[in-house]
């Protein structure tokens, strides 16, 4: 979606914060940060990222758009939750993440091999596909995510976890061949395409 | 006490063969005991969990949610909206919360369950089943069902992150809840003190994408155990019971340690406490086996 990406650039040249106010998730909430850094202490991956959440408000209230949504920061939210709870001005901090990291990811500028947006679109893809997540094609795809040789590597080294849990009856290898699914996978299918027709016209429409 | 009734989202987790197979088993024989009908939800899909953002996005992720409560609605109305899944719990009652709280999104969110002829008023309660298990019974209830008592066994009550927080159970803290170390108690065992790793996130679905960095936090939260002298680990969490529990080998090899820590569910030992056996509260579905449970069970 790099055309969308130069449209915003265009439209928001002078304001980032307006943009992402506009188009991501709980954006209207950034304005609200008061710089305390709570949320960036207690982020148990918050060593991980480049810019701590924090930082990552002040820098949207800069201008700094490239260094944002190109950065792989939000991308290491487990989604704990803890700076949600922790933060003095409520801000929804989880999931303005969230919403910044697929903000980059629809605008095709977030980092290419960044796992945690890999594994992410593999996981919507999986679950979009029958309704319900295939545990095992999902397992699979992440292996091989990489490609053959780092996937061959990775399947040897869960081996033995993948053998615990078939063991333990926690997975089954017959999932290849389909395995759970909705029954109306078709009127699952109009629901999401009808809810990203309205979400792709929203953010057309901004893009003007 | 008359039979409770509950419209229930399992979740992908939970089915058959799947990754928390087990905790769906152990969840039925603690129902049954408890006199608890759970009306799964027909046809419910996934609720994108906390990793389908990404490509989901906003509309089309919360639509996911709604699509179950809508289908909620037709087949259990009247009935509050029950969820074993932490995650599974949490997407549900955001979204009926975003969609109450924004009446655009809950004009779109309907205009997208349009497309398959349905339709959300998002009004059942959504709650997660520790909260049944402590509102609506209590635990002096659940304890006049005990059995066996679970006499002998020091457990960790590790919360974790989503029935934790942002919502959490009514009347705990976020930072030291002390329900799960109740419910052991209540069941005759003995919960560590001061377990300090109790809310500590075990990495969640970036076990997968980032396992290195995932079992530095994992093994925190395994040690804390150990130093605070646990037999095994309990959760009420799927993904928590899931990351706790299966990469105990890969972090021996790395960090040297000789971990072998037993992480259960709540219905677990209640399951055993209750009197099942180690079938019934799939004992039989731990990679890490709890031996000490299996013991009682098979008394």
């Amino acid at each position: 979606m790099s055309e969308l990406n130069t449209a915003m650039v265009e439209k928001y040249r002078n304001s980032f914060l307006k943009e992402v106010e506009a188009n991501v998730e709980e954006g209207d909430w950034v304005k609200m940060c008061m710089q305390c850094g709570v949320c960036s202490g207690s982020c148990p991956f918050g060593p991980h990222w480049a810019h701590p959440p924090q930082e990552i408000f002040m820098m949207i209230r800069a201008g700094k758009r490239e260094e944002v949504l190109t950065s792989d920061s939000m991308w290491m939210c487990t989604s704990c939750y803890n700076c949600v709870v922790r933060c003095p001005r409520e801000l929804p901090i989880t999931h303005i993440m969230h919403g910044l990291a697929n903000y980059a990811h629809r605008l095709g500028i977030a980092p290419k091999e960044q796992p945690t947006r890999k594994f992410a679109t593999l996981f919507w893809k999986n679950l979009a596909k029958k309704g319900r997540v295939n545990e095992l094609t999902l397992g699979l795809g992440l292996y091989f995510m990489n490609g053959i040789g780092p996937g061959i590597k990775t399947a040897l080294k869960m081996k033995n976890i993948g053998l615990g849990m078939m063991k333990t009856k926690r997975m089954n290898p017959m999932e290849i061949l389909g395995g759970h699914g909705c029954k109306d996978v078709s009127g699952l299918h109009a629901i999401l395409a009808k809810a990203r027709e309205i979400e792709d016209a929203k953010m057309k429409k901004f893009a003007g | 006490m008359a039979k409770k009734q509950y419209s229930f989202y399992p979740g992908c987790s939970s089915q058959k063969a799947a990754s928390s197979s087990n905790y769906l088993v152990s969840v039925q024989s603690m129902c049954d005991e408890l006199d608890i009908e759970l009306n799964e939800i027909p046809d419910w899909n996934c609720c994108a969990a906390s990793i389908g953002y990404a490509e989901g996005g906003e509309l089309p992720r919360l639509a996911l949610s709604a699509r179950n409560m809508a289908l909620s609605e037709q087949a259990n109305p009247g009935q509050d909206i029950v969820a074993t899944c932490a995650a599974c719990w949490l997407s549900t009652k955001e979204t009926q919360e975003r969609l109450h709280g924004d009446s655009d999104l809950m004009k779109e969110t309907n205009e997208a369950l349009a497309a398959a002829g349905l339709k959300v008023k998002a009004d059942q309660n959504v709650r997660h089943m520790v909260e049944v298990l402590i509102e609506d019974f209590g635990y002096d209830e659940l304890g006049k069902h005990v059995k066996k008592p679970l006499e002998g066994i020091k457990i960790a009550g590790y919360v974790g992150c989503q029935t934790n927080r942002p919502f959490g159970i009514v009347g705990e803290s976020y930072e030291n809840p002390k329900y799960l170390d109740k419910l052991v108690e209540t069941m005759g065992a003995e919960p560590v003190e001061k377990y300090d790793k109790k809310v500590q996130c075990c990495g969640g679905a970036l076990a997968f994408s980032e396992p290195e960095k995932s079992q530095a936090l994992i093994k925190d939260i395994i040690e804390a155990a150990y130093d605070g002298g646990a037999d095994m680990i309990v959760t009420p969490c799927p993904v928590c019971q899931m990351n706790v529990e299966v990469y105990q080998d890969h972090i021996n090899a790395k960090y040297n340690t000789k971990f072998k820590m037993p992480v259960v569910y709540y219905s677990t030992l209640m399951s055993v406490a209750y009197g099942k056996n180690a079938k019934e509260a799939a004992l039989d579905g731990h990679i890490v086996r709890a031996k000490k449970l299996e013991d009682i069970a098979n008394k």
